[in-house]
């Protein structure tokens, strides 16, 4: 049985589809059978950031609809081997993907695969519900900021209601936090939430904390995950979330500096 | 209020839903003369407080005959105090046709209401037998208990009793419960207690960073809580029509 893992945050812009193509390409050069799909459709750039935008011929929407089979859609990644991509429709509705058509993709990719991400779009509408419907497991990716924060709080109330384990009352999808574009010297001028806030707010298990960095940017830029970007800081954060997805301990990096007392401060100027 | 409304104007009303609190009359035998002594006596505590107000006569608890209730007399009683009598609470069936008779409103019995607080007195409790079924329920309506943290846009009720959160309560969640509210974590969205009435629910959080805090209807917004126990241990209730807020560690 594969592991379903939703990556999801609710707010747009924080890193959802950057760390869907870390985490899969992480796992899958460890040796995992892994496939990303992309559920943005209508506004796909997964593909772009995997390099592979020149190689899409079906996506998704077309293997929902039955107009091509699941191995004629899925391109397979040129650096990692075990790496496929399921690439979005640009051209379609969010509705092309309905529930079943959904299942059916994932049950036929659960055959062959050992890990399956799903890259959510942005807010709480069909795309996302539909990205996190059949998850086992979800990376909420928050950026240190309390409207990023409070999208996350919202996108964890929906995975508790209105996930297929929440309808079939099974027990709920595990909960992993990350925290991206963390800069720890903003966090010291008191411009930035710190990890320590975003923890305790969200009351979920940190899976790791992504510096912000120019090279992730470059790397998005150059169709490049930046976990292959090895000699990165922001490369080495992904690696260890990965490892730690993975049940390795890992002692938590890039966030040497912690403070409290800023959040206090925000929310009375509210 | 004289809001005389034409024929003919698209609307002559509107209906809203509204939430009153009000005063119960908990009654327990009824002797006409004993009544309007005790009522007297009552009053004259704090003659202001109970000019014109509004009175439910509470059946709950009545222990005399069904033939002594005499709603005529009773609602004379009162209306020679200046008290208005709109209504009855609970009772069986004979005694709300006897109330319907006398052109009072019925309410439904408060089986929401926090048990908790109440001193039970076993004696009285045998001696209402003749209780129908549905007067039953209300005897033990369980607290529902929440682990997981009440999310950003989720809801959680509690319409019968008690509710008791082992979890945070974020900012942008709403937990409401006909009786107590128990926050085993932060509170920082919204709590309503005492839902349909029950002016003795309260709210025990153990860090007040609530968005809203209400009893009975009687509400605060964060701004004026900031001031008293904000961030501490907390437990709200309801005094004289006030929200109180005061420190678990000193309670």
């Amino acid at each position: 049985m594969a592991r379903i893992i939703v990556v999801t945050s609710g707010k747009g812009g924080v890193g959802k589809t950057t760390t869907s193509a870390s985490i899969s390409t992480g796992l899958a050069k460890r040796g995992h059978k892994t496939v990303v799909v992309d559920f943005d459709v209508g506004l796909r750039n997964l593909d772009l950031i995997m390099n592979c935008e020149r190689r899409v011929v079906y996506d998704f929407v077309n293997v929902i609809q039955g107009e091509a089979s699941l191995t004629q859609a899925l391109i397979r990644d040129k650096r990692v081997d075990t790496l496929y991509i399921l690439p979005a429709s640009q051209t379609r509705e969010k509705e092309a993907l309905t529930k079943e058509g959904v299942e059916r993709v994932i049950n036929e990719l659960s055959e062959t695969f050992d890990y399956i991400i799903c890259d959510s779009p942005a807010g709480i509408e069909h795309g996302a519900l539909m990205a996190l419907y059949y998850a086992d497991e979800a990376i909420v990716v928050t950026n240190p900021e309390v409207s990023s924060v409070r999208d996350s709080d919202r996108i964890l109330g929906i995975l508790q209601s209105k996930s297929r384990r929440a309808e079939m009352g099974q027990d709920p999808a595990r909960e992993h936090l990350l925290v991206t574009r963390y800069n720890p010297e903003r966090v010291e001028r008191g411009e930035m939430l710190s990890v320590a806030d975003v923890e305790e707010i969200l009351a979920v298990p940190l899976l790791g904390v992504i510096p912000e960095s120019q090279v992730v940017l470059n790397a998005s830029n150059q169709g490049l995950p930046v976990i292959l970007e090895e000699n990165s800081d922001a490369g080495q954060a992904y690696d260890d979330a990965v490892a730690r997805l993975l049940g390795e301990e890992r002692e938590q990096r890039f966030m040497t500096v912690q403070k409290k007392g800023f959040f206090s401060r925000m929310f009375k100027g509210g | 209020m004289s809001d005389i409304a034409t024929p003919g104007i698209q609307q002559v009303f509107q209906l809203k839903s509204a939430s009153v609190s009000m005063t119960a009359l908990e009654l327990y035998y009824f002797d006409n003369d004993e009544f309007e002594e005790a009522l007297r006596d009552k009053i004259s505590q704090a003659p202001g407080f109970f000019r014109d107000t509004p009175l439910i006569i509470s059946l709950e608890k009545y222990e005399g005959l069904d033939s002594e209730l005499d709603f005529f007399k009773i609602i004379g009683a009162c209306r020679r105090n200046n008290i208005h009598v709109i209504g009855v609470r609970g009772g069986n069936s004979d005694q709300r046709r006897l109330a319907r008779g006398a052109s009072l409103a019925l309410m439904p019995g408060s089986g929401q209401r926090d048990r908790a607080h109440e001193t039970e007195n076993p004696g009285e409790k045998a001696e209402s037998a003749p209780a129908p079924a549905p007067r039953a329920a209300p005897e033990a309506s369980p607290a529902r208990i929440i682990s997981q943290p009440v999310r950003s846009g989720q809801q959680v009720h509690a319409p019968e009793g008690d509710l008791i959160i082992l979890a945070p309560v974020q900012a942008g969640a709403e937990v409401l419960a006909a009786g107590n509210i128990h926050v085993y974590g932060p509170l920082r969205g919204r709590a309503l207690a005492g839902i349909h009435g029950a002016e003795s629910a309260r709210i025990f959080c153990q860090s007040l960073e609530a968005e809203l805090v209400s009893i009975a209807g009687h509400y605060k917004i964060s701004e004026d809580l900031q001031d008293n126990g904000w961030k501490n241990a907390v437990q709200i209730q309801l005094r004289d029509d006030l929200l109180v807020v005061a420190p678990l560690d000193k309670a």
